[in-house]
């Protein structure tokens, strides 16, 4: 990182009012802290019903990376819509949507939003038992009868793993909580420009079964054709046929393995997909509301990709002050807190270094999101503005939301974004949206609006 | 998913060898596939049938699995369905050696499968096959009638516990010998008990009468027989037409006494609604036996991977890499039942038995446990034993006749029970049992048991649908109720009425719950529910 003071000592010599020298100064103090953790009960095994063994759960072994659950997303509300349309039939409702908890470190759980529903039966309820009783289940090993040979806290994490949904409370900004039902919320409220086909080259998890392989012997349906081929290509090796132009199938000797069966295979399909880099001034001048605003916006966005692309989108989140970096996930996106200057350019010279170097101009269509309180210490944008002309050589469309403290107005970055040109001869590709640090939440979606209808 | 390689199917193919030369029989044929650990939570919901029809509901579980996978990752090795030819799932990572382990535990339930006399409806036709067919069924229809099928999809699964699996099953067993006419089964059953009354005394003379025409004159006993029945009861003959006539009511079937008298069904336009339920109902049917031999079924293929892995020279080397997966698979938990470890351990102990001759009643007598002990007839039939318990037996027999103190006090089996500590606010897990006989009743009450619902059309007023619930001990979940019922009123087309035993707990006083844990007083009462145009009324009897 290059030294803030140097640069602002720069930049004094260049000629800096006094005020915006106080404020540059106020940036430099801040933090930032993440953490995840993973925990299980004691007995996980005390109230697992006889059914929930089996080959898969028990000749378990290695871990492998998890599937994200937003890959389903469209899935669900296709559900929940079946949900209300039951309501209207005359039947209730059947569908929760509910969340899973894996407790963590100083109360930070990890959350995913799951649907569950119940199959009702008339089944025997084993449950009517004494108060207090917990239940029996089988157990090995020493002890006398009467013995403890365990304990567990009744309130603890709250949940067994894997227990009903519904239950437990979020992080405030815990993003797998509450996107969901944010991007269909949102959706309800505005559209976005279609999405272009582009590179069709990741498949995506939609699945048929169908009678695809082929195997000899045995399988489901019978592929006449090719079984009526193998017989001729046996009975060619064997002699059985001298003359092709004079066929006489009597002679033919079938052999079970000439038999060819159609048997069922997975089929793919393919769908387009959609990069988001979403982009966040963090330096010391984004404290308090004005952090809280963008960040809320672009939960938002990211909410409503998620929604949107079902799941067929991926984000990157790029931190800057005066210089830029990527972080892993949006909770350290929310979350991080630095002291120091800023500049712009860094975070877009940064996204045309990622995306030319993994050349993601080809496959996606891209989408830039970038917040700010405005302040830019390369007053005029000579930095910025040719990295920018650059992102919108590729991108579907960028949002720049500048969220502008109390007292000031009419920003650096605002000032030369108006004065490049570029928000009025490129409007499908560049979008600028200003409001005032106290914007309330409706004014937040209306600048979404902006910069994305 | 892709077929796997030809490497390791070769490995397999040795498997089958080496299992048929210990015994096991099964098909020549298996479909063997790689999938990823996304394509076994797509399959789960849907009982790892690829082709088992769309449901709304799996959609659900998918996503729940989904998200349950996200948060604790895990990675199966495998897992096996009956269908013909069997097909069975596995990932890509594993070693060879690893492969040689699931192969024999794969072969092991293949066995089972087509072997064990509860699977014998699944013995004829290849399930997955149906099931295809079934799946375009719906299909087909969902585009005609639209979300309704789910509908009848759901009160149809609602119900589908309530099917008669054994009336199905006990047809398929009847021994070629034991067949009789249906005009001897009338006189018997219900003429001579249910209309004359006969005393026994008299009945049993007239049962050695039948078998002495019979070992007179083997073709032409039963005529004769029967001329002298006719010369003494002249009705008999237009009793017995009449009975014919009769339709014989399905009792304890609900999906199928719907299917055939639901006048609602049977109405043109809803035709298609039975197609459905029958969908169902088939299978259900084909997934009964899986569940009650659940623990038969895992001891057996933990049984036999372990046997013939042990003794297979191609696994040299990883022999430790074998004991430390067997050894999660087939271990005992402290506290919880596994019954992997507890039918594998069953397994074992039959096979002991029948070698050393202990399955006799020189050994049932007796008492003395030193002399129980070191018995020894060295009868040598473990393997015949095992075999013919294997092929008969399901999960409550098994259990029921096997476990008993010898074998609980063997492998330091207890009961654990659970209760609270209001004091420190914990849950304690103690010893609450040692005694075989609660020991094998704790694992009873785990096992599959629907309940004993029976239709009794003559009870129902005015196009009413009367069902029974015989008290077991147990009551219905009572949440449940009122959804099901709607699904079995809007099937009949009329109301419906469950008569049922409800639980009255009386919270005793002064108890402080924790020392010797007191019992509450629990008595029942009759109950009967009404469900009439989606409404529930409830009215104690």
């Amino acid at each position: 990182m290059t030294n803030p003071e140097r640069y602002l000592e720069e930049l004094k010599a260049k000629g800096l009012a006094p005020e915006r020298e106080a404020r540059f100064r106020e940036e430099l103090a801040g933090r930032w802290q993440i953490s995840t953790a993973d925990r299980r009960g004691p007995f996980p095994d005390f109230s697992r019903s006889l059914y929930a063994w089996h080959d898969l759960a028990v000749l378990q072994d290695q871990e492998r990376v998890p599937n994200p659950y937003q890959l389903h997303m469209k899935a669900l509300d296709e559900l929940l819509e079946r949900d209300r349309q039951r309501e209207k039939d005359g039947f209730p409702r059947k569908i929760r949507v509910g969340r899973l908890i894996k407790p963590g470190k100083g109360g930070k759980g990890k959350i995913v939003v799951v649907p569950s529903t119940e199959e009702e039966k008339l089944i025997h309820d084993p449950t009517i038992r004494p108060p207090g009783e917990g239940g029996s289940t089988g157990g090995s090993g020493k002890g006398e009868e009467g013995e403890v040979i365990g304990e567990q806290k009744v309130r603890e994490t709250g949940e067994e793993p894997g227990q009903g949904p519904g239950q437990g409370e979020g992080e405030a900004h815990e993003m797998g909580a509450s996107a969901y039902e944010l991007g269909r919320v949102l959706t309800e409220q505005f559209q976005l420009p279609n999405l272009k086909e582009k590179g069709k080259k990741r498949s995506f998890t939609r699945y048929i079964y169908d009678l695809t392989d082929r195997n000899r012997g045995s399988g489901q349906v019978l592929d006449k054709k090719a079984t009526l081929r193998k017989i001729v290509e046996t009975n060619i090796s064997l002699g059985n046929l001298p003359d092709p132009a004079d066929m006489d199938p009597t002679r033919f000797l079938i052999s079970p393995r000439d038999k060819v069966y159609r048997i069922f295979s997975q089929e793919k399909d393919y769908e387009p997909q959609a990069m988001v880099f979403f982009l966040r001034d963090y330096s010391g001048s984004m404290a308090g509301k004005v952090t809280e605003l963008v960040a809320t916006q672009h939960v938002m966005i990211y909410s409503w990709l998620l929604y949107q692309y079902a799941g067929q989108v991926e984000s990157r989140f790029i931190l800057h002050d005066t210089e830029a970096k990527e972080v892993p996930d949006f909770d350290t996106y929310y979350n991080s807190r630095v002291a120091g200057g800023t500049e712009v350019a860094s975070a877009y010279k940064l996204v045309n270094e990622i995306v030319e170097k993994e050349n993601l101009a080809a496959d996606y269509n891209i989408y830039v999101f970038h917040g700010t309180d405005g302040d830019d210490w390369d007053t005029g944008g000579d930095k910025s503005i040719p990295e920018l002309v650059k992102i919108l050589s590729y991108v579907s469309r960028m949002g720049v939301t500048i969220a502008e403290h109390a007292g000031t107005q009419w920003t650096e970055v605002a000032r030369y974004l108006e004065n490049s040109g570029l928000l009025r001869d490129k409007p499908d590709l560049l979008r600028m949206d200003i409001m005032h640090e106290d914007a309330e939440e409706a004014r937040v979606i209306e600048g979404i609006k902006r910069l994305i209808s | 998913m892709e077929l796997i390689n030809q490497h390791t199917k070769a490995i397999m193919e040795g498997c089958k060898e080496r299992a048929r030369a210990a015994g096991l029989t099964f098909t020549d044929e298996s479909l063997e596939y790689i999938v990823t650990n996304r394509d076994l939570i797509e399959l789960s919901p849907k009982v790892m049938i690829p082709t088992l029809y769309d449901y709304w509901v799996h959609d659900v579980e998918v996503l729940r699995g989904k998200g349950e996978y996200e948060l604790y990752p895990h990675n199966p090795y495998e897992t096996v369905i009956n269908t013909r030819p069997p097909i069975s799932f596995y990932n890509d990572n594993n070693p060879d050696w690893l492969n040689v382990m699931i192969f024999y535990h794969v072969l092991g339930h293949i066995d089972f499968f087509q072997n064990n006399l509860y699977f014998r409806h699944t013995w004829e036709y290849d399930f997955t096959g149906q099931a295809l067919s079934d799946k375009r069924v719906i299909a087909k229809l969902r585009a005609e009638k639209g979300r309704w099928v789910d509908y009848i999809l759901e009160f149809a699964r609602s119900i589908d516990n309530l099917v008669a699996y054994h009336d199905e099953l006990s047809p398929l067993f009847m021994a070629p010998e034991t067949a009789t006419s249906s005009r001897l089964d009338y006189y018997f059953d219900v003429f001579l008990q249910v209309e004359k009354k006969l005393p026994v005394g008299e009945y049993l003379k007239e049962v050695a009468r039948y078998n002495g025409a019979i070992a007179q004159n083997r073709e032409e006993g039963e005529r004769i027989f029967f001329a002298e029945v006719t010369a003494k009861y002249p009705e008999m003959e237009a009793h017995f037409t009449k009975s014919q006539n009769v339709k014989r009511v399905e009792r304890r079937d609900l999906m199928k006494f719907l299917v055939e008298n639901s006048e609602f069904l049977a109405r043109d336009e809803n035709q298609w609604m039975r197609s459905v339920l029958e969908v169902v109902r088939k299978t259900s049917i084909f997934f009964q036996p899986q569940i009650r031999t659940k623990i038969m079924n895992e001891g057996w293929a933990s049984y036999w991977h372990e046997k013939l892995f042990l003794v297979d020279d191609r696994i040299k080397g990883h022999e430790v890499d074998f004991a430390r997966v067997h050894a999660g698979v087939t271990s005992m938990p402290r506290v919880g039942m596994n019954p992997y470890a507890l039918g594998m351990r069953l397994m074992y102990q039959l096979k002991e038995n029948g070698d050393k001759g202990k399955t006799g009643y020189e050994f049932n007598r007796l008492s003395d446990r030193e002399q129980r002990k070191h018995f020894d007839a060295a009868a040598g039939k473990g393997d015949e034993y095992l075999f013919k318990i294997r092929s008969n037996y399901c999960d409550y027999l098994f259990i029921k006749d096997f476990i008993d103190q010898d074998f609980t006090n063997r492998y330091d089996l207890f009961v654990t029970g659970k209760r609270l500590d209001p004091q420190r606010m914990v849950w304690q897990y103690y010893v609450k049992s040692r005694d075989a006989n609660d020991y094998r009743d704790m694992v009873l009450a785990s096992l599959y048991h629907p309940p004993h619902i029976e239709i009794a059309p003559e009870r129902g007023e005015e196009g009413m649908l009367y069902l029974v619930h015989h008290f077991e001990g147990k009551q219905l979940v009572s949440e449940y109720i009122a959804n099901t019922l709607v699904g079995i009123e809007y099937l009949w087309g009329a109301p419906v009425q469950l008569e049922t035993s409800e639980a009255v707990i009386e919270q005793q006083r002064g108890s402080s719950g924790r020392e010797g844990v007191e019992e509450p007083e629990i008595t029942w009462q009759r109950v009967v529910y009404t469900m009439k145009e989606k409404v529930l009324s409830r009215q104690i009897l």
